[in-house]
């Protein structure tokens, strides 16, 4: 009596070639898919950014109906388009077509993780006269309230930012008081309960302001002529 | 942002937006791994060289990407690397200490589909962090990844000898104690964050 | 669950419905809970993940099922995960076209749909071995059973934690939201505590089965 016993069949091997084949087709496949998606919703994307941007600039500055981009370089502001690179400020301009004032970005880490904001700067009158968040992960009822309380936000209807006298920064830095010790105009009244996330704010529009405002005052000039 | 120091980048990877109890990645291998503290040490071991090897390659993708004018292929780009970063890992594992591939199973494969090993490439991308803080971020995220494991790990082990009642036993007591730890990690916020 | 292979089903009414209920990927088969729990702190959120979530794994499921007979076995996950991520790089701009709000919103979340266990899970489980009709209506129930629980936790937590649904205040000026709702660890809680309460209907389905079981052997 023979014992059988079976080999068993070995798993087939699948050669190169189809596997080759196959991920090549999906590939391209998907290449050509995700390009066609991109190339439709691209102008989409750019106009609804456009349009996110310019509330959130006439936000910051009350009264400004049409706005500008300009590029802030090592030599100055440049007008935004001609590939220049650096950080974006908006001059947002009155129906007249004067010059209302710029709105620039600044940002600190908060209580939880980094703050974005846009500050709106009056240079007629040399103070900041708008604050909005752009992005925050703040403590909803606690740290979100650097947009949303009114006494807080009062603190940007005219806060002082004049330049010193040799124009290259702030004469007196912007800082954050104790919720009640405001004294100078300089100075920003915290919220009680949420210091953390006010002082990201002070601090995100002092730093900002040492380097932004010195290059408008320089070249106000452009700005000023620069209404679409 | 620029400016972030390597100490508080790691700070803020580990503990205070903490991968799992802050952000909400990972969660299928925290519920799958964290049943005994000696597999959550060796799949936090095997997350944090997977996170350096990926945080690595998105660095190195999205610099390529950005110079070819081909960013819409990134999350391509991203997963795939991924997936080979960790069939590397299972081959380096499995040859190297196969005690250590048997006791992982199933979960090592599953690395890939970790959503911390993506987020973190992304988050990297977003924050526009250098080749430096982006290693950091990585040590940062999967240290923290491995806390969380542990921390789990060692209450799951403890959890085993209670009495719990049938209900609640599994997934829904395990998302309970992530939830206490969660509310427990929130303390850390703020950690290392203002300069006064 | 083991699948005989070569065996392909019909379409029954049950192909969708099961991902609903009995099988539904979030709160039965306990996969997909990163997006669970990160986007539902608001119901348009959940609503929108849900939707998103669905769209790729409908159309990433029907392409797996089209290609299944080309796919050499041993290639089939890196194809599937080349195919999921092509249709979640489609949904990222989409969503981005519709609102760049609710994108922001949604985070990094949208692109981490690639690594949504669910949609890997239904390719390699259902998509490959699955005719066209049946994956579409599968994929569209699950999708839904997805949605369905991303909801679940969207309103409980947006109506304790913000005190409102859809945006819409529910309560007066005075109620004092639960705001820890809202926050990560009222995530995990509601999260655990709708699993408590599915565990808690099936013991006591189960003690009921066994129950009239125990009667009909004392009866027959």
């Amino acid at each position: 009596m023979s014992v059988q016993v079976d080999t068993p069949a070995r798993s087939e091997r699948t050669p190169a070639w189809p596997m080759l084949r196959t991920l090549a087709g999906i590939a391209t496949l998907s290449g050509l898919l995700v390009v066609l998606v991109y190339q439709v919703t691209k102008p989409i994307i750019a106009e609804n950014e456009r349009i996110l941007t310019e509330q959130a600039v006439f936000e910051v500055l009350p009264e400004a109906t049409s706005k500008a981009d300009f590029i802030l370089t090592e030599q100055g502001l440049v007008r935004a388009g001609e590939g220049a690179s650096g950080v974006t400020v908006y001059a947002g301009y009155k129906a007249d077509g004067r010059l209302r004032g710029v709105a620039f970005p600044g940002a600190a880490r908060g209580y939880q993780d980094l703050i974005q904001f846009l500050f709106g700067y009056d240079p007629a009158c040399e103070c900041i006269v708008g604050s909005k968040v752009l992005r925050s992960t703040e403590t909803p009822g606690l740290g979100d309230k650097i947009d949303s309380d009114p006494a807080f936000l009062r603190n940007f209807e005219a806060l002082d930012a004049r330049l010193n006298a040799q124009g290259t920064g702030l004469a007196k830095p912007i800082e954050l008081v104790k919720h009640g010790t405001k004294s100078e105009p300089w100075e920003i009244d915290g919220i009680s309960g949420a210091t953390i996330s006010g002082k990201a704010v002070a601090r995100a529009l002092n730093d900002a302001a040492q380097r932004v405002l010195p290059a408008i005052r320089q070249d106000l000039a452009i700005l000023s002529d620069g209404a679409p | 942002m620029q400016d972030e120091s390597l100490y508080l980048i790691f700070l803020n990877a580990a503990v205070v937006n903490n991968f799992v109890l802050a952000l909400f990645l990972g969660i299928c291998p925290f519920l799958g791994v964290s049943a005994k503290k000696e597999t959550a040490w060796n799949m936090g071991l095997a997350v944090i060289f997977v996170m350096l090897v990926s945080s690595t390659s998105a660095y190195g993708i999205n610099w390529l990407l950005t110079e070819l004018d081909l960013l819409f292929l990134r999350l391509i780009c991203f997963i795939a690397v991924i997936a080979s970063a960790v069939q590397l890992v299972e081959m380096f594992v499995k040859r190297y200490s196969p005690a250590l591939f048997r006791s992982l199973g199933i979960f090592l494969p599953l690395i890939t589909t970790n959503c911390a090993i993506l987020g973190l490439a992304l988050f990297q991308t977003a924050k526009e962090y250098d080749f430096i803080q982006s290693l950091v971020y990585a040590l940062g995220a999967g240290g923290g990844f491995m806390l969380a494991l542990m921390l789990m790990a060692g209450l799951r082990e403890k959890l085993a000898l209670a009495r719990v009642p049938s209900v609640s036993q599994g997934a829904a007591m395990t998302l309970m104690l992530a939830g206490l730890l969660s509310l427990a990690f929130m303390g850390f916020a703020g950690l290392g964050g203002s300069h006064g | 669950m083991a699948d005989l292979p070569n065996t392909t089903e019909d379409l029954t009414p049950d192909t969708f419905v099961r991902g609903l209920w009995r099988e539904n990927p979030v709160f039965v088969m306990l996969l997909g809970m990163c997006p669970v729990l990160a986007v539902t702190n608001s119901t348009v959120n959940a609503i929108a993940m849900g939707l998103a979530t669905t769209f790729v794994l409908v159309c990433s499921s029907l392409l797996v099922s089209l290609l299944r007979h080309w796919i050499p076995k041993q290639v089939r996950i890196a194809s599937y995960i080349v195919i999921i991520a092509t249709f979640v790089t489609i949904v990222d701009y989409g969503i981005q076209a519709i609102s760049l709000e609710l994108y922001a919103a949604l985070g990094a979340f949208i692109q981490l749909i690639v690594v949504n266990c669910v949609i890997l899970g239904r390719a390699e489980a259902y998509a490959s071995k699955q005719r066209l009709h049946t994956t579409l209506v599968n994929s569209l129930g699950m999708g839904f059973g997805f949605t369905l629980a991303l909801l679940a936790l969207g309103t409980v937590r947006e109506i304790l934690g913000s005190g409102s649904i859809l945006g819409m205040p529910l309560f007066g000026e005075s109620f004092q939201p639960w705001v820890v709702m809202i926050l990560p660890p009222g995530g995990f809680f509601v999260l655990g505590t709708w699993l408590l309460l599915f565990n808690w209907l099936r013991l006591r389905r189960e003690r009921r089965v066994l129950e009239q079981a125990g009667v009909a052997a004392n009866a027959g």
